[in-house]
């Protein structure tokens, strides 16, 4: 039997770029091809000539052994590929059922929505492919995970047997990664075919049948995910060897840098988020906050770094209290903030590379004399952060929105650094980057440590809290439920906190520390 | 209104593996694409407008009837009614270089400098009528860099306009070094305050600048109605600011009737500052930041409220100023419906001048050059005036949705960045 899907010399040209060369793959029925590569290496371009949303400069494309052209979505569509995106294409103010008929309305009675018949429907593949929906519920009002599930009954709905699903994990919480992996399997188990697009290893070992590496534009291999390993999917990806280990001295504490006691913080909704969170951080120490996404780690950080009010609490930074501060007062004190999303606060996105890397200081000398900018200081120093921090980009004066995710990620990190920081507050520093560019940036950081900065790090990356922390406060509800040290701890001991259950439960549930000394650091 | 539109590299960037050193090849067909889109705009622009001069033509259509016996005659009557109704615009706005030429020919052989003065008359008078397009079109640019939609230049244009007039005619007896400059701030200050009151609101209470921009025009129409018609009314029956003073006028530099002022040199030294100020000033960087991502610049610690307030009070002062200028250079006195077209004048000129001092200077010549161009097209050919607007209408079309343009001309779109013309309700 010939594959559902296969791919010969697929090449695609973009100015200056060969983004795709002579690609060769293939998807059998009823099996997950895991596609696996770093941002910028041709995963999602090639998954868009497939949707026909580019148009390949060579190669062909065969769909159960006959060749096909597919010149738009509504071909592919047709053809039985269904596409997932990254950033889900639904519309929030309208229910699951009117999202997923969108585009394909029934009619009943010559003019009117059969929207009942949609419903039924999508029943039937809910309970087909264990795919929990509430077919009346607004979008608006569904977490990430149900979103991502209605996204995959509206392809379902359409009838496709390859679906092509473009980072699927990278929004989705550890419990909703698992959930998605039980519909996945239960998708092959019904005969469909998936395409699961990825640059995280642990998941393509847990999830996919076979898996194929791209590296700039390249197939770099095929291989099968019982004969893989972690070390040899993250070579093949970055093309030398990459250390899995973020490789530290112990730490030496000094003074408490930042204090917080019975903090209490105000989502954008204003629900109380942060209910009485209360931890220290020491010069020369990380501190890591792990919790699962949504439990008040984002209002923490608003509020420690001024862009979200305190409502009750306190916290003093150098022993000074910051309630009422502004963000610059804050910066001023010597705090750094990699944001959790740079591309919302950490970066503005039209400006140029230099003009970011000034971001929090053009205003001081030698930046600016009164009101006057001083470029040449400015281009100067620019240039230096660039080759510093080895941020690849043509020049320091494109828009930093041409770079690449990581190299974005290092702007800001190259900005924070190389101002004097006594704390850094790092959210979710490595969100959405590849391999080479996470262990750059964890080395950084722990650089920083090592130099007398106190760190607070704040991840839903269970892996790299511990792999770079030296204490962990576990946060839970707007509460730090527990603070426990780095070294040993067990990572299932760590998830029960984080599910909720109180410490002296989880203890009689799991031990909480282990003998291996080095925690393997891996995504 | 989200940033990240803006992305649409595949897989992230194409730059990653270019070698370092080819960034300054890469700024110079980003300089023309910037350029293109307006130029080819403008181009089109012309071309239908073109079009609809022939079709509008009984001559044209006389000839078209008889198309088939006569088709050269048919074209040839559409090429004279195009070439004429140009030719007259041109001659209209620029002049006619064989009168520039005989007028300097005649001033050297006999030293009566009258038929070169003449023959440069309609293009002095175009250079008078450019000078308050930019002044506001430069005031609208300024707001929609920090990402305000200022619709209310045509208040602070009246606004500055009654304010300078007001200091312009009744104080007496000062020497015009004092009165010149005391008209030109008040003219300034009156619309600074107009701007920056939708400012504060905006900053402080989140209330929309179009909203409130819109709402301040209205203030200001029936405000300078009240004005004109009682305290500031001069003595007679018509609707009138008595003349100003002549050491608050600005002096023009030849003698009547041309109007051609010093207006038009402050206007440009405007622009020059307004570039200096939102390029290679801290306040000009916070403010262009605030524009393009306020959460980043709130998180770089700058104070959103009071970079609002700058903004729009500096977008008033200079909308104020263009009103100033038409007063104290070519005016001299206020009437009712002064400011009336100003206001989507200028945002036509931000926008054509992609918000761009030098931009904006260059499209408010274009701007004062075919509206002082139209009277005489009309006289001339016998072409309507309201052409002009149709093919000043066309252009902002085309400026303002740019992918006709790449369309009709097949041009590939590139990322250059996308100007923040204003940010939704709310948030």
């Amino acid at each position: 039997m010939p594959p559902v899907l296969e791919l010969r010399g697929i090449t695609k040209y973009f100015p200056g770029v060969l983004a795709n060369d002579a690609i060769d793959l293939s998807v059998e029925k009823g099996k997950i091809l895991a596609l696996l590569g770093e941002n910028g290496a041709g995963k999602t371009t090639l998954m868009n000539i497939l949707y026909g949303l580019y148009k390949p400069d060579k190669g062909q494309i065969f769909i159960n052994g006959e060749e096909v052209s597919i010149h738009d979505p509504s071909d592919a569509i047709a053809r039985g590929i269904g596409m997932v995106h990254q950033h889900f294409m639904l519309i929030p103010v309208m229910t699951a059922t009117e999202n997923v008929m969108l585009g394909v309305e029934p009619i009943r009675n010559g003019i009117f929505l059969d929207k009942a018949r949609v419903a039924k429907r999508i029943l039937e593949i809910s309970k087909q492919y264990d795919l929990e929906v509430d077919p009346q519920a607004y979008i608006g009002d569904l977490p990430v995970g149900a979103q991502q599930r209605v996204e995959i009954i509206k392809v379902l709905y359409r009838q496709a047997d390859i679906l092509i699903l473009d980072e699927p994990t990278a929004v989705l919480t550890p419990q909703e990664v698992e959930g998605l992996f039980k519909v996945l399997r239960s998708l092959v188990a019904n005969g469909k075919s998936v395409i699961f697009i990825t640059h995280k290893l642990k998941e393509v070992l847990a999830i996919a049948d076979t898996i194929t590496v791209l590296r700039s534009g390249r197939v770099v291999g095929t291989v099968n995910a019982k004969d893989a390993s972690q070390e040899k999917l993250a070579s093949m990806m970055v093309g030398r060897e990459v250390n899995l280990v973020v490789r530290k001295k112990p730490a030496s504490p000094g003074a408490v840098v930042l204090s917080v006691k019975d903090l209490y913080v105000r989502d954008e909704r204003k629900n109380l988020t942060v209910n009485g969170a209360s931890f220290d951080v020491r010069a020369g120490e990380v501190m890591g906050v792990a919790g699962v996404q949504g439990n008040g780690q984002t209002e923490l950080v608003y509020a420690l770094t001024g862009l979200a009010p305190v409502v009750s609490g306190g916290i003093s930074i150098m022993d000074k209290p910051v309630r009422h501060s502004s963000p610059r007062d804050i910066l001023e004190r010597g705090v750094a903030h990699i944001p959790e999303d740079r591309q919302r606060h950490g970066l503005i996105l039209p400006f140029p590379v230099r003009d970011n890397l000034v971001l929090c200081t053009y205003y001081q000398p030698p930046f600016a004399k009164g009101l006057a900018l001083q470029q040449k200081v400015i281009i100067e120093m620019a240039g230096k952060l660039v080759d510093q921090f080895d941020v690849r980009t043509p020049s320091v004066f494109v828009p930093v929105s041409t770079l690449s995710g990581g190299n974005q990620q290092k702007v800001i990190v190259a900005r924070e650094f190389s101002r004097p920081i006594k704390l850094l507050i790092a959210s979710q520093p490595t969100r959405g980057l590849d391999v080479g560019s996470i262990e750059y940036i964890h080395n950084r950081i722990i650089e920083k440590r090592d130099e007398g900065t106190a760190v607070l790090l704040v991840s839903p990356e269970l892996d790299e809290i511990i792999a770079l922390s030296d204490r962990i406060a576990v946060m839970y509800k707007g509460k730090i439920v527990d603070i426990l040290p780095a070294a040993k701890v067990k990572k299932t001991f760590l998830g029960l906190l984080m599910a909720g259950v109180k410490p002296s439960e989880a203890l009689q549930e799991a031990p909480a520390t282990t003998q291996e000394t080095e925690v393997e650091r891996v995504f | 209104m989200n940033a990240k539109a803006t992305q649409t590299n595949p897989e992230g960037s194409a730059q990653k593996e270019a070698p370092k050193s080819e960034g300054k090849r890469r700024q110079v067909p980003r300089f023309f694409q910037v350029l293109l889109v307006p130029a080819l705009a403008i181009l089109t622009g012309f071309i239908i407008g073109a079009i609809v001069i022939a079709v509008s033509n009984d001559a044209v259509i006389a000839a078209f009837q008889n198309f088939f016996h006569a088709p050269s005659a048919a074209l040839a009557a559409t090429w004279k009614a195009i070439a004429t109704a140009y030719g007259a615009l041109f001659s209209g706005s620029i002049g006619s270089f064989t009168e520039i030429y005989h007028g300097i020919q005649s001033y050297y052989a006999t030293g009566d400098g009258k038929p070169f003065l003449l023959a440069i008359y309609p293009f002095t008078e175009s250079l008078a009528t450019v000078t308050p397009y930019i002044l506001a079109g430069l005031a609208v640019a300024v707001g929609f860099k920090c990402g305000l939609f200022n619709i209310g230049a045509e208040g602070q244009f009246g606004i500055g306009a009654l304010c300078s007039a007001f200091v312009g005619y009744s104080i007496h007896g000062l020497p015009w070094f004092i009165h010149l400059p005391l008209a030109l701030l008040a003219g300034a200050a009156g619309g600074a305050i107009w701007g920056a009151i939708p400012g504060f609101l905006k900053g402080l209470t989140g209330a929309h600048e179009v909203v409130t921009t819109i709402m301040m025009n209205y203030i200001s129409f029936r405000l300078s109605d009240w004005l004109l018609n009682g305290p500031m009314k001069a003595t007679g029956y018509r609707p009138l600011t008595p003349v100003i003073e002549k050491s608050a006028m600005l002096p023009r530099f030849f003698p009547d009737p041309q109007r051609f002022n010093w207006g038009f040199i402050l206007a440009l030294a405007m622009a020059v500052f307004v570039y200096w100020f939102l390029f290679k000033t801290t306040i000009g960087f916070e403010i262009r930041s605030v524009g393009a991502n306020p959460d980043g610049a709130r998180y770089a610690g700058m104070n959103i409220v009071r970079n609002f307030v700058i903004a729009m009070t500096l977008s008033g002062a200079l909308a104020g100023l263009a009103g100033t200028s038409q007063v104290l250079g070519i005016d001299h006195w206020v009437g009712q419906g002064f400011s009336a077209g100003y206001g989507f004048d200028s945002i036509a000129i931000a926008l054509l001048g992609q918000s761009h001092p030098l931009g904006v200077v260059l499209a408010a010549f274009l701007w004062g050059t075919l509206r002082s161009g139209a009277t005489r097209m009309q006289s001339l050919a016998g072409v309507p005036l309201e052409i002009i607007s149709i093919i000043q209408g066309l252009v902002i079309v085309f400026v303002a949705a740019p992918a006709i343009i790449r369309w009709i001309y097949r041009i590939r779109a590139i990322s250059t960045q996308t100007i923040v013309l204003t940010r939704g309700w709310g948030k």
